[in-house]
């Protein structure tokens, strides 16, 4: 591709390019995300390639393979733009009639989503509930731009937002634009973004100042950043160059976790994209300002999540978290100024400027400006990325676009904020999503994860579950963080296994607050939160615990005894596939499970089609 | 010449020393394991944190790194750091009970239980040999490995190291590598838990969570008219 030497002949090329596209021509668009390549979606693409190319379509039909959209539950997906059809969950053969129908102009309408409430088939995404109800301002972006084609996202006006900052903004104004858009900052802690870029413009014009973008996303269930890095890895770049023109940066770092290499592969070769049509490197665009990027891989640490060890990371060093302050704004990488944004908050850059301060507030409550991507997972029926403006209740987004739950079992509580955040119950699902709702109720924004549960959910067995986590992500320098989530593991696990005391529930709120009070960094700070919130919400269930030896939810092993009930009709087939042996029954008689042997995974009860074995 | 308050007394102290410093300059005691004179300050021991600031936005930092501040206002002994002092300390004799330094540390501040699994462990990951070895002694030959419940000590890949010099500086430094309490009569008990010792009552007025040492204390004596 030729250089791009001037604002001026990159708005020509744009112009060219959006001439040059057919908006009208029909085409496929697959999600291919990793969510959607785990379903199946190459099997999808391959199949379209062949038809296409095999029955001379191509001149009518276009194919555009891009990231994830969001409606994870229904991959593999395909969507068919302009008309907006959306079909779920499609076979190979299912893609065949697809194309075929497309070709003619039709709909397949067995194919089409049923709506599960009304039981009726809804044709165009649009109108879906799941998609109904979000506000999907970086989402929808997804299904516009296949991430590796540069031309794709310079079409549907990629990088003209930039051009602009550069050529009719001061670094002051921008700066003013973004604090005044009072966006916060996405990665968990909401700081308010304009003000960090403040600070780190002000710092004296050292010869070097760092801006980072963390695309570290450790939590467990959270792939929202993901979605983004895979689909739309363009409008991070441009987010990034934006922000350095503002603060003065002179490099920028993508510290992107290891375990995400579709996202690695796709941010370098649009890194190369961007510098080859000089939209990066020296002299962007001819002006003379220049800043460029590097991509370090993270190594399986998730406290490198953490601003200070994150940096240590990037110097070679191990990931281990120091005392702030010095912040790193004033010493970070090698001394230097740095500012750590978080993926979500540099792809809403762009947008931001786009809209203009004043309309992107319009979205969102007070002091809580514009939307956010939540990965909804757990026991939920649409599980999927979702975005909604801050203020929306918990209620909506797990009814409402959630769709309820994926069982017969009633929500008990959602899971927010990851290992760092609380659990909310049910009676408090009118709360609105925003920073301070969220940090009162015990809980936390966190990065977006979402975990619905429902009364088959130990809560202990939660809370045990993000402390083994944490004790074993935990850096290990502070004594208490190491030791604090070993012991309230120990505590959380005699608990689990019937042998906790009152005393120890006592010692555990006790060592809880302590560990929150005196570690050096957030990992430590934040570790107590899924043990508080359980016991604020869900003392009951500890209780029944310690004092009964029960698990009302019969997760907990050590406290439940699976056993055949009056309804077994000898069948057999649960003592056919016991992985211990440890059923035993003649054919057509009542079988019995031995206790002894049974290691209560569960297999017996999933595939008995009588319902004949009880958990108690 | 920087100004903060320490326990209500306004000091004046110079740029660059940290929050321990400074308290101790002034007569202040804090109690630390992994901190040593020389070495550079790690804050892994967490026993130094005191309270910075006041109201909602309180919190506990290691004194030990936390760098002298303008306007700061310091505690050393509130509530909430003797109970976090107090509840490490447990923690400390649940995994190293053997060591001298820990136990009198834990005596001066009348724990003589913890309510954990009993642990023995050799090693509290202070630090002080690692820092030691490569500060001191420029010799770099130890360091931590691993992460979380897993974090060790030891030489690279655990070989034999070329570039220790056996100089035992690692074993000087070592709190943990001290002797168990060896006897039952004051004289040749080294345990020091005849000692004990309780924070001063400095702010009795402000914060009604500090306890005082001196019993009697004049100041006490003289409210009791």
């Amino acid at each position: 591709m030729e250089r791009l030497q001037s604002i001026q002949e990159f708005g020509q090329f744009q112009e060219r390019l959006r001439a040059e596209r057919k908006a009208s021509m029909t085409t496929l668009v697959i999600p291919a995300g990793t969510c959607g390549q785990a379903s199946g979606a190459n099997g999808l693409v391959r199949i379209a390639k062949r038809e296409l190319l095999g029955r001379k379509l191509t001149d009518r039909i276009q194919l555009r393979i891009t990231g994830c959209h969001g409606f994870c539950e229904m991959e593999p997906s395909v969507l068919i733009e302009p008309q907006g059809t959306f079909y779920p969950k499609v076979d190979l053969s299912g893609m065949v009639r697809i194309i075929d129908a497309v070709a003619r102009g039709q709909v397949v309408q067995d194919l089409l989503f049923v709506d599960s409430v009304s039981g009726t088939a809804i044709e165009r995404q649009a109108e879906i509930p799941f998609f109904k109800k979000q506000v999907r301002a970086l989402l929808s972006r997804n299904e516009r731009v296949d991430p590796i084609r540069i031309h794709d996202y310079i079409e549907n006006r990629g990088y003209a937002t930039m051009a602009r900052v550069l050529a009719e903004m001061k670094p002051e104004q921008v700066v003013g634009e973004v604090k005044a858009s009072g966006l916060r900052g996405r990665g968990g802690a909401g700081f308010p973004t304009g003000l960090k870029w403040e600070m780190l413009a002000k710092q004296p014009n050292h010869r070097e100042k760092f801006i980072i973008c963390n695309a570290d996303e450790g939590d467990p269930g959270a792939y929202m950043d993901r979605s983004v890095l895979e689909g739309n890895p363009h409008s991070i770049i441009e987010g990034m160059i934006i922000g350095a023109y503002a603060t003065g940066a002179t490099r920028g770092v993508l510290y992107v976790r290891n375990e995400y290499p579709l996202a690695i592969k796709h941010l370098i070769i649009a890194l190369r994209q961007a510098r080859e049509l000089g939209l990066l490197g020296h002299h962007i665009l001819g002006t003379d300002f220049s800043f460029d990027m590097d991509l370090v891989r993270g190594a399986g640490a998730f406290v490198c999540g953490e601003e200070t060890a994150l940096i240590r990371s990037i110097e070679g060093k191990m990931g281990e978290p120091r005392q702030r302050p010095p912040y790193p704004v004033q010493k970070g990488i090698d001394g230097k100024p740095t500012i750590v944004n978080n993926v979500e908050t540099w792809a809403n850059i762009p947008l931001l400027f786009e809209l203009g301060a004043e309309k992107f507030t319009q979205v969102g409550s007070k002091k809580n400006a514009g939307t956010k991507i939540f990965s909804l997972v757990g026991k939920i029926k649409n599980t999927g990325l979702v975005e909604v403006p801050m203020g929306m209740t918990i209620g909506e987004i797990v009814y409402g676009i959630g769709g309820g739950p994926s069982t017969s079992a009633p929500i008990k509580a959602v899971q927010t904020g990851g290992p760092s955040g609380g659990c909310i119950p049910a009676s408090k699902f009118d709360l609105p999503i925003d920073y301070e709702s969220l940090k009162e109720s015990g809980s936390i924004m966190g990065s977006g994860g979402m975990i619905v549960m429902d009364e088959n959910t130990c809560m202990i067995d939660v809370a045990r579950y993000f402390m083994k986590f944490l004790k074993d992500e935990s850096c290990g320098k502070c004594f208490t963080c190491r030791k604090g989530t070993q012991r309230m593991y120990e505590i959380l696990d005699d608990i689990a296994m019937g042998r906790g005391t009152l005393v120890q529930l006592d010692l555990l709120e006790e060592l809880a607050s302590i560990v929150n009070d005196t570690t050096m960094c957030a990992l430590g700070q934040t570790a107590p939160n899924p043990v508080l919130s359980t016991l604020r919400y869900f003392r009951e269930e500890y209780l029944e615990h310690i004092e009964h030896q029960r698990c009302p939810a019969h997760v907990c092993k050590a406290l439940i005894t699976y056993s055949v009930n009056e309804k077994c009709t000898g069948c057999g087939l649960c003592r056919r596939s016991c992985p211990s042996e440890a059923i035993t029954g003649e054919k057509k008689e009542l079988h019995q499970i031995d206790t002894s042997k049974c290691t209560k995974c569960g297999l017996c009860r999933s595939v008995c089609k009588f319902d004949a074995v009880t958990v108690i | 010449m920087i100004q903060l308050t320490i326990n209500g007394l306004e000091v004046s102290v110079e740029e660059g020393m940290t929050v321990l410093e400074a308290a101790r300059f002034f007569g202040f005691p804090i109690p630390t394991l992994c901190h040593m004179d020389g070495l550079n300050p790690y804050g892994a021991c967490r026993l130094c944190v005191v309270e910075i600031g006041e109201g909602p936005g309180a919190k506990l930092v290691s004194s030990c790194t936390y760098p002298v501040e303008e306007g700061l206002r310091i505690r050393t002994t509130s509530s909430r750091v003797l109970k976090a002092r107090k509840m490490i300390l447990e923690l400390l004799l649940a995994s190293c009970p053997q060591s001298k330094t820990i136990q009198d540390l834990a005596s001066a501040h009348a724990i003589n239980q913890q309510r954990f699994r009993q642990e023995y462990e050799d090693c509290i990951l202070c630090g002080r040999c690692v820092r030691m070895c490569e500060e001191q002694m420029a010799a770099k030959a130890i360091g931590f490995r691993g992460r979380g419940e897993k974090r060790s000590l030891g030489t690279p890949f655990d070989k034999n190291s070329e570039v220790c010099r056996q100089c035992g500086a690692c074993i000087y430094v070592c709190p943990a590598c001290e002797l168990r309490c060896t006897s039952t009569t004051p004289e040749q008990a080294i345990c020091g838990g005849c000692q004990n010792i309780s924070p001063p009552c400095i702010e009795k007025e402000m914060f009604h969570d500090t306890m005082c040492y001196m019993d009697p204390c004049v100041a006490c004596e003289i409210k009791k008219d």
